[in-house]
C-alpha cells in the first residue's frame, strides 16, 4: 500500500475508521442488546428501560430455562440433527465431488450426471409435492426427515469439484504409479489437500442444520419432535393472530416474558458463536478457491 | 492416463448421493402433475381428476395473485439492488483502511449475522423494533410516539429489505474483496508517483479492477427476481402486513399446508419454479457468454 501523509488523507483515514467501526458495531449491538435483556429484571425489560447494560441484573431467566425440559429436548434434537446431518453431508459431498472432478473419459457419462445434478439445484417441484414425497416415505415425526429431507447440497459439491479439478494432474499420476486405487487416492491424497474447502462446506452444513426451522415445522406434527429453531419460532416469533389488531399485538408483547425469550434466543445462538471463529478463517479461502475456475 | 477399471468404483461412490437426489429432488418433480388435477388426498395422484389448466385460471382470477406477484418482485428487486450496491461500497471503503488488524476484526464481525438464522434474528428484530424496544426509546427522545414497526404495511417492505441487507452485506463483500486483492499493487505505486490522489486512484484503478466482478454478480442475481426470502418474511410478518408483505412462497405455504388447497398451491409453486428456472438459465448463459464464467 502506498503511503500518503497529506493532511487531507489523514483526516480521511480518521473518518474512515470511525465509520467502519460504527458499521461493525451496528452488526453486533442487536445481539448484545438481546444478551442485556436476558440478564435484566423482567419488569425493567418489559417497560423498555434496558439499554446496552442489564437493569436489575439477575440470572432467573437462565435458571428457568434450566428447568424447562421441552427446551432441552429440542436442544438435544438439534444436536443429533447437526451431527447426523453434517456428518452425512460431509461423506456424500466427498463421494460425489471426487468422481465428478474426473474427465468424461475416466467417468463415462460424467457430463450427463453433472447436468442432472445442476438441474436439481435450479428446478424443484415446489413445497407441496416435496412435502407429499417425504410424507409418503413415512418420515413424518422422524429425525431422519430432518437429516435427509433436504436434498444433497449441490452448491457445496460444486465448490469441492472445482477445487479438486484445480489440483495438479501429476499428483494423481504419481499415486497411480505407486499403485493407489481410487478410494485410497481420494482419502489419502485429495481430501487432505482440500482442507479449507472442506472446512467451508462443513461449516455451511453445520450452520444449515443448526439454523433450519421449516422442515421441523412442516414435517414434525408435535412439539416433542421440534428442533430448537422450530421450538423458538413457535414460542417467540409466532404471533398466532388472524384477526388481531395493532392494540392486541401490543398488549401481547407486553405480557410476554421478554427476558425469558431473549435468554432462549441467546442460548440458541451460542453454538454458532462458538464454532464460527474457528472456521471463519478458512471460509474466505474456501469460497474463493472453489468458485474461481480457470 | 486413464484406468478403465476405476469407472465402476466411481459409480459406486456416486450411488448414495444420486439415490438421495432421486428421492428428495427428482421424485417431487413428478408431483407437479397435482397442479393439473383436482387433487384429492383420499384418491392420490393416480386417481385424482384431471382438470387441465383450471387451477391456473382460478389462480389468476384471485385478487391476491396480482398483489403477491407485485410484492414478491418489488421486495426481491430492492434486495438485489441493495445486496449488490452496499457490499460494493463497503468493500471499497474497507480496502482503503490501512490498519490491517482492524480490517480483520471488522470483517469477522460483519460476516457474523450471515450465520445466524432468521428465526433468531426475527426474535431480535421484533424486540428491537417493538413498542418498548431501543428504536422507539430513541425516537421518544425526539417526541415521536411509539410506532409498531412490524405492524405497519407501509413500512414492512423497507424493514424487510433493510434487515436483509444488514444481515448479508458483510458476507456479500467477500467476492468483491477477492477481486480487489487481484489488482496489481504496482499500479497504485505508479499512480502515486504520477501524483494521483487517493480518490483518483480509487476511481481509475480500483473500480476498473473490479468492474468484471460487479457485472458478473449483477447478471447472476437475475435468477432471484422471484425469491423475496421465505424464511425472513415468514418469521417477521403477521396478518396486518399481508397487503405489502405476502409473497409467493408464504402464500403457497398458507394455501397448501394450512388451508390444504394442494392443487392451487402446487400450481402457484410451479409457476414460480418455471420462471425462476428460466431466469437462472438465461443469467448463467449471459455470464458464460460475456464474463467467461462457468459453474463447473
Amino acid at each position: 500500500m502506498v503511503k500518503d501523509n497529506t493532511a487531507g488523507s489523514k483526516l480521511f483515514d480518521v473518518f474512515l475508521i470511525i465509520f467502519l467501526v460504527g458499521i461493525a458495531l451496528l452488526c453486533i449491538l442487536p445481539i448484545w442488546y438481546t444478551l442485556a435483556v436476558s440478564l435484566s429484571d423482567n419488569a425493567a425489560a418489559s417497560s423498555g428501560r434496558v439499554g446496552l447494560w442489564p437493569v436489575g441484573f439477575n440470572l432467573s431467566s437462565y435458571k428457568e430455562i434450566m428447568g424447562d425440559s421441552k427446551f432441552f429436548n429440542s436442544f438435544w434434537i438439534s444436536i443429533q440433527r447437526v451431527v447426523l446431518g453434517a456428518g452425512l453431508n460431509f461423506v456424500i459431498i466427498l463421494l460425489m465431488a471426487y468422481p465428478l472432478s474426473k474427465g468424461n473419459k475416466e467417468l463415462p457419462f460424467r457430463n450427463v450426471l453433472m447436468w442432472i445434478l445442476v438441474f436439481t439445484m435450479l428446478f424443484n417441484g415446489g413445497l407441496i409435492p416435496w412435502y407429499m414425497t417425504v410424507k409418503s416415505l413415512g418420515l413424518i415425526n422422524n429425525i431422519w426427515a430432518l437429516v435427509l429431507g433436504s436434498s444433497v447440497p449441490v452448491f457445496s459439491v460444486i465448490l469441492v469439484i472445482n477445487f479438486f479439478r484445480n489440483l495438479p494432474k501429476e499428483l494423481e499420476e504419481a499415486a497411480l504409479v505407486d499403485g493407489a486405487g481410487p478410494w485410497r487416492m481420494m482419502i489419502q491424497i485429495f481430501v487432505p489437500l482440500a482442507g479449507p474447502v472442506i472446512a467451508t462446506v462443513t461449516l455451511f452444513s453445520i450452520v444449515y442444520h443448526w439454523n433450519e426451522f421449516f422442515n421441523g415445522l412442516v414435517l414434525m406434527s408435535t412439539a416433542d419432535h421440534y428442533p430448537l429453531q422450530t421450538y423458538i419460532q413457535q414460542m417467540v416469533v409466532v404471533i398466532d393472530a388472524n384477526t388481531m389488531t395493532a392494540e392486541q399485538i401490543q398488549r401481547m408483547s407486553e405480557l410476554s416474558n421478554r427476558t425469558l425469550n431473549s435468554a432462549k434466543i441467546f442460548i440458541a445462538m451460542i453454538p454458532v458463536l462458538v464454532v464460527y471463529p474457528f472456521l471463519q478463517r478458512f471460509f474466505i479461502t474456501g469460497i474463493t478457491l472453489g468458485s474461481v475456475k480457470e | 492416463m486413464v484406468n478403465k477399471g476405476f469407472a465402476k468404483h466411481y459409480y459406486l461412490m456416486l450411488l448414495p448421493g444420486f439415490i438421495w437426489l432421486i428421492l428428495f429432488s427428482i421424485v417431487p418433480m413428478f408431483g407437479i402433475v397435482m397442479a393439473f388435477q383436482d387433487y384429492n388426498p383420499g384418491l392420490g395422484i393416480l386417481h385424482s381428476e384431471w382438470v387441465g389448466l383450471e387451477n391456473f385460471k382460478y389462480m389468476f382470477s384471485l385478487n391476491d395473485s396480482g398483489t403477491i406477484l407485485f410484492n414478491t418482485v418489488f421486495i426481491a428487486i430492492l434486495k438485489i439492488i441493495g445486496n449488490l450496491l452496499i457490499p460494493l461500497i463497503f468493500a471499497l471503503l474497507l480496502n482503503e483502511l490501512r490498519i490491517n488488524y482492524l480490517k480483520r476484526w471488522i470483517q469477522t464481525i460483519v460476516y457474523l449475522p450471515h450465520f445466524i438464522s432468521w428465526v433468531i434474528l426475527s426474535g431480535i428484530l421484533l424486540d428491537v423494533f417493538g413498542y418498548t424496544g431501543p428504536v422507539n426509546q430513541m425516537l421518544s427522545v425526539f417526541d415521536v410516539k411509539p410506532i409498531l414497526f412490524f405492524g405497519r404495511a407501509d413500512l414492512f417492505p423497507a424493514l424487510v429489505v433493510g434487515s436483509d441487507v444488514w444481515k448479508e452485506f458483510g458476507f456479500n463483500t467477500i467476492i468483491y474483496l477477492a477481486a480487489l486483492t487481484s489488482i496489481n499493487p504496482a499500479l497504485y505505486e505508479a499512480a502515486a508517483i504520477d501524483g494521483a490522489s487517493r480518490l483518483q486512484r480509487m476511481k481509475n484503478i480500483t473500480i476498473p479492477g473490479i468492474v468484471s466482478a460487479i457485472i458478473l454478480l449483477s447478471v447472476l442475481s437475475l435468477g432471484n427476481v422471484l425469491n423475496a426470502g421465505f424464511e425472513q418474511i415468514f418469521n417477521l410478518y403477521n396478518p396486518l402486513v399481508y397487503s405489502s408483505g405476502d409473497i409467493i412462497d408464504t402464500w403457497v405455504y398458507r394455501t397448501g399446508l394450512v388451508n390444504l388447497q394442494f392443487s392451487l398451491a402446487t400450481a402457484m409453486g410451479l409457476l414460480k419454479s418455471v420462471v425462476s428456472f428460466l431466469m437462472i438459465t438465461i443469467s448463467y448463459y449471459l455470464a458464460s457468454r460475456f464474463a467467461n464464467y462457468r459453474i463447473f
